[in-house]
């Protein structure tokens, strides 16, 4: 399974945001694209990474999907 | 501060829904059940004809609002998006179950905080097994439990819900009824114990606005303290509960104790087990029952669909004599909560995606 992408449009509270933690919680996270289609989904993310200090995020588009793209930063 | 600053919306939602609830028990409606989405579907399945339980029939507007107020706040700020196909019928006997548990303790989690707020000490032992329900949840959703991914869907059928509740409202304001046709009003008991139609509805239309905007959510407070250490949405569920609390102190409406609660009893075994089940209902379904109402509102099928599952619960529980009262149990309220716990222990357990 490819761990640099996920799928997360169209599933229930909390998933979007709990996958999303996971994965960035994994040993060998480096970056992630994350493709989500409710703004309650792109709000949790947001918060979730708002409190990692070691992390950036963007977000694209909005309308119908958002795709967060979160890497670690290089220090 | 800067906890505050972060959640001022949610915690200002909660505290609105606070004074609101307490405000409309001033005004007319049952005590400690300011708003509750349990027992006002329910009243809306008596008044329906959907049961024969003659106290609690009455077409309760705050649940149309609720439903009208998200669809016209998603609808202006652009999150009105039609969509569903996450298992419908799997989501229609969550709220099915969930309503078996909630007629067994006596209230959704909306009213075991209003319950809480106004001294009934039960509510703590209710609140306790919808931690334990929600907390069960947690675990399944953990191991890949999952209804699958919804999909968007067509406008018109996104308006589905608000149409029907609009429809409910026509039938309060118009009431074609007779003493043989539906709908049917309560003459006594707490479905004959409503404040103003005019008040009732335009307070739970704001409320429906707010909490569409902020995701206000009692089942996702605690699931996201579980889950992800996050005191978000807790901090709305608190603002709600001490704003009732001091609101209540200052109408006169705390009344602290364990017995002689209104609307309440004091079987703990059944409160802690009903709210469990119902806990890990909506922990399954990924929204407490007032929650559900506003997503519906917003356009998603599957969450009207664990609506109407709640509203057809409430009708079995009262001609299945499984829903409680303040006397008690009822003789099949355990056989109902042990059901729904192993449907829901069932649904947990078998649908699992097991992620690689």
């Amino acid at each position: 399974m490819d761990k640099t992408y996920l799928d997360l449009r169209g599933l229930s509270c909390p998933q979007p945001v709990f996958e999303t933690k996971k994965a960035i919680e994994d040993p060998s996270f480096d970056t992630l694209k994350v493709l989500i289609d409710t703004k309650t989904a792109l709000e949790n993310i947001k918060r979730l990474l708002s409190n990692r200090k070691d992390i950036q995020y963007s977000v694209e588009g909005g309308g119908e999907d958002y795709k967060v793209t979160i890497s670690k930063l290089k220090g | 501060m800067k906890f505050f600053k972060n959640h001022w919306k949610i915690i200002s939602c909660g505290i609105f829904i606070g004074l609101v609830a307490t405000l409309l028990q001033k005004f007319g409606n049952p005590a400690n059940m300011g708003i509750c989405v349990a027992c006002f579907e329910r009243d809306i399945a008596g008044g329906l004809g959907f049961h024969r339980a003659a106290i609690v029939q009455y077409i309760r507007p705050e649940i149309l609002a609720f439903v009208l107020g998200s669809f016209i706040s998603s609808l202006i700020f652009r999150e009105f998006k039609p969509r569903g196909g996450s298992l419908p019928l799997v989501r229609f006997f969550l709220g099915f179950f969930a309503m078996f548990g909630a007629l067994v303790f006596l209230g959704c989690p909306w009213r075991a905080m209003l319950r809480l707020a106004g001294g009934d000490w039960n509510a703590i032992i209710g609140i306790a097994g919808l931690i334990v329900g929600i907390y069960i949840g947690v675990q399944f959703i953990k191991n890949g439990y999952t209804l699958g991914r919804n999909y968007p869907a067509y406008r018109f059928s996104g308006l589905f819900m608000p149409i029907l509740m609009f429809a409910l409202l026509l039938l309060l304001l118009i009431n074609p009824g007779s003493a043989n046709v539906a709908p049917f009003f309560s003459i006594k008991g707490p479905g004959s114990q409503h404040a103003p139609i005019i008040f009732s509805f335009s307070a739970a239309f704001l409320i429906g606005i707010f909490a569409q905007r902020t995701r206000f959510c009692t089942m996702g407070a605690i699931r996201d303290i579980i889950i992800l250490r996050d005191f978000h949405l807790a901090s709305g569920v608190i603002g709600l509960i001490l704003f009732a609390f001091f609101s209540n102190l200052v109408l006169g409406q705390f009344h602290p104790g364990f017995t002689g609660q209104p609307i309440a009893h004091t079987n703990h075994v059944w409160n802690f087990l009903g709210m469990a089940l119902s806990g890990l209902a909506y922990a399954l379904a990924g929204g407490c029952p007032g929650r559900q109402l506003f997503m519906s509102g917003e356009g998603d099928t599957d969450a009207g669909v664990f609506v109407i599952g709640m509203i057809v619960g409430a009708g079995f529980a009262h001609n299945f004599a499984t829903a409680a009262s303040p006397a008690g149990i009822a003789l099949w309220s355990p056989f109902a909560v042990v059901a729904g716990l192993l449907f829901c222990i069932a649904t947990g357990f078998f649908m699992r995606k097991i992620i690689a």
